[in-house]
């Protein structure tokens, strides 16, 4: 057996008309690898607008001011960004803003890269201390539906939620080292 | 704000916060206001307390971030962001975020006393080498302003109101120490009386 990633099925689709049904027109981001699909669908959708950040914090700002001005928006980031986010993650919390966050994992399954692994397991727990509900998924075709039912939660429940993209549907990125 | 206005200040800075900031909010035009935590949240409740001001007592570094998602959501209200100089320098990086975006409708105002006002007045960094100004132009926020006296009020509250934004203020202001005026700490509801201002949220 190997860490060979899943194939075949594209999620990045299912999350972009997951978005569409629930209108949820911006997202923030640093970007990933995993997620170069799915924000190339926003760049090139005239209705929806992509906010590049210089620190993942940025966007849970950004999401909680559109959230008060009638919009939804959320963030999208590599696992570890999520932890440039923690004190900020406490902001929507605390005016009971939704925030959702869509997180691809590294550092999990079958990572090459050392530095990426503290982050990558921690961001599950530290998620979890500050009161984001996390949905984690390992298969491509459950992502469209994981991140429907957390949008759900979010937007309409006024909660935060993180859905977490393992791994094993993303791979592994092996520079060359595999 | 005869008291505030006799309150003694130190440092080079002459302007005072209280007044300056209440003469700024009065000619607002209707601008929904995002102060950062601490003292530009308290400087706005002194003013007078408004539904349309999200004070803040926390996440520090999201005073721009938030007023940039509010007025890409409202495009045609003006926005602005209103906090101190160790706030902004925590979220500096969102300048370029701001200046990228470009938000015809969003200005931003920093108090810079060049200290951490709320914590002991411990010397901030932009006492001596760091220019906010430069920084911001640096970003590309082109339209920039400092504000060294009460006397350019006039010239801010165009820059920030009437101008076509992003637009980028710092008005050096002297450290004072002002009466306490503490809002509303309750985030949510804080957060629904500014939706119900906005006119997003039913009352």
């Amino acid at each position: 057996m190997t860490a060979t990633p899943e194939t075949g099925h594209d999620w990045s689709s299912d999350v972009f008309a997951a978005m569409t049904a629930r209108n949820i027109s911006t997202v923030c981001t640093i970007p990933d690898g995993g997620l170069t699909r799915l924000l190339n669908l926003v760049k090139a959708a005239s209705a929806m607008r992509l906010v590049t950040l210089t620190t993942e914090e940025e966007g849970i700002g950004v999401a909680t001011g559109a959230w008060l001005g009638g919009k939804r928006a959320m963030v999208a980031m590599q696992s570890s960004g999520v932890g440039n986010c923690i004190n900020a993650v406490g902001y929507p919390l605390t005016l009971r803003s939704p925030l959702l966050l869509l997180v691809t994992m590294r550092g999990q399954w079958g990572e090459f890269n050392p530095w990426q692994v503290p982050m990558g397991q921690g961001t599950q727990t530290v998620l979890e201390t500050m009161g984001v509900k996390c949905f984690p998924v390992d298969s491509a075709a459950q992502v469209g539906e994981t991140f429907a039912a957390a949008a759900d939660m979010a937007f309409n429940g006024q909660q935060s939620a993180a859905v977490l993209i393992s791994q094993r549907i993303i791979g592994a990125k092996g520079f060359g080292q595999k | 704000m005869t008291t505030q206005g006799q309150t003694a200040i130190s440092g080079t800075n002459q302007i005072k916060r209280r007044a300056f900031v209440a003469e700024i909010l009065k000619a607002r035009a209707g601008a929904f206001v995002v102060p950062g935590l601490g003292s530009a949240t308290w400087d706005c409740f002194a003013a007078g307390d408004s539904p349309e001001y999200l004070y803040s007592w926390g996440g520090m570094g999201l005073a721009v971030p938030t007023a940039l998602g509010l007025a890409l959501a409202q495009p045609d209200r003006r926005i602005l962001a209103l906090t101190g100089d160790g706030e902004m320098m925590m979220g500096i990086g969102s300048l370029a975020v701001v200046a990228d975006q470009a938000p015809k409708n969003l200005g931003i105002l920093v108090l810079d006393n060049e200290s951490f006002g709320e914590t002991g007045r411990q010397t901030g960094l932009t006492s001596h080498k760091t220019d906010l100004v430069a920084v911001a132009k640096g970003f590309g926020i082109s339209n920039t302003f400092v504000a060294t006296t009460h006397a350019d009020i006039p010239a801010l509250v165009k820059l920030l109101f009437q101008s076509s934004g992003p637009s980028f203020a710092v008005a050096k202001i002297g450290l004072s120490e002002d009466p306490w005026a503490l809002p509303e700490k309750d985030g949510a509801a804080i957060a629904r009386r500014f939706q119900i201002a906005l006119g997003v949220a039913k009352p």
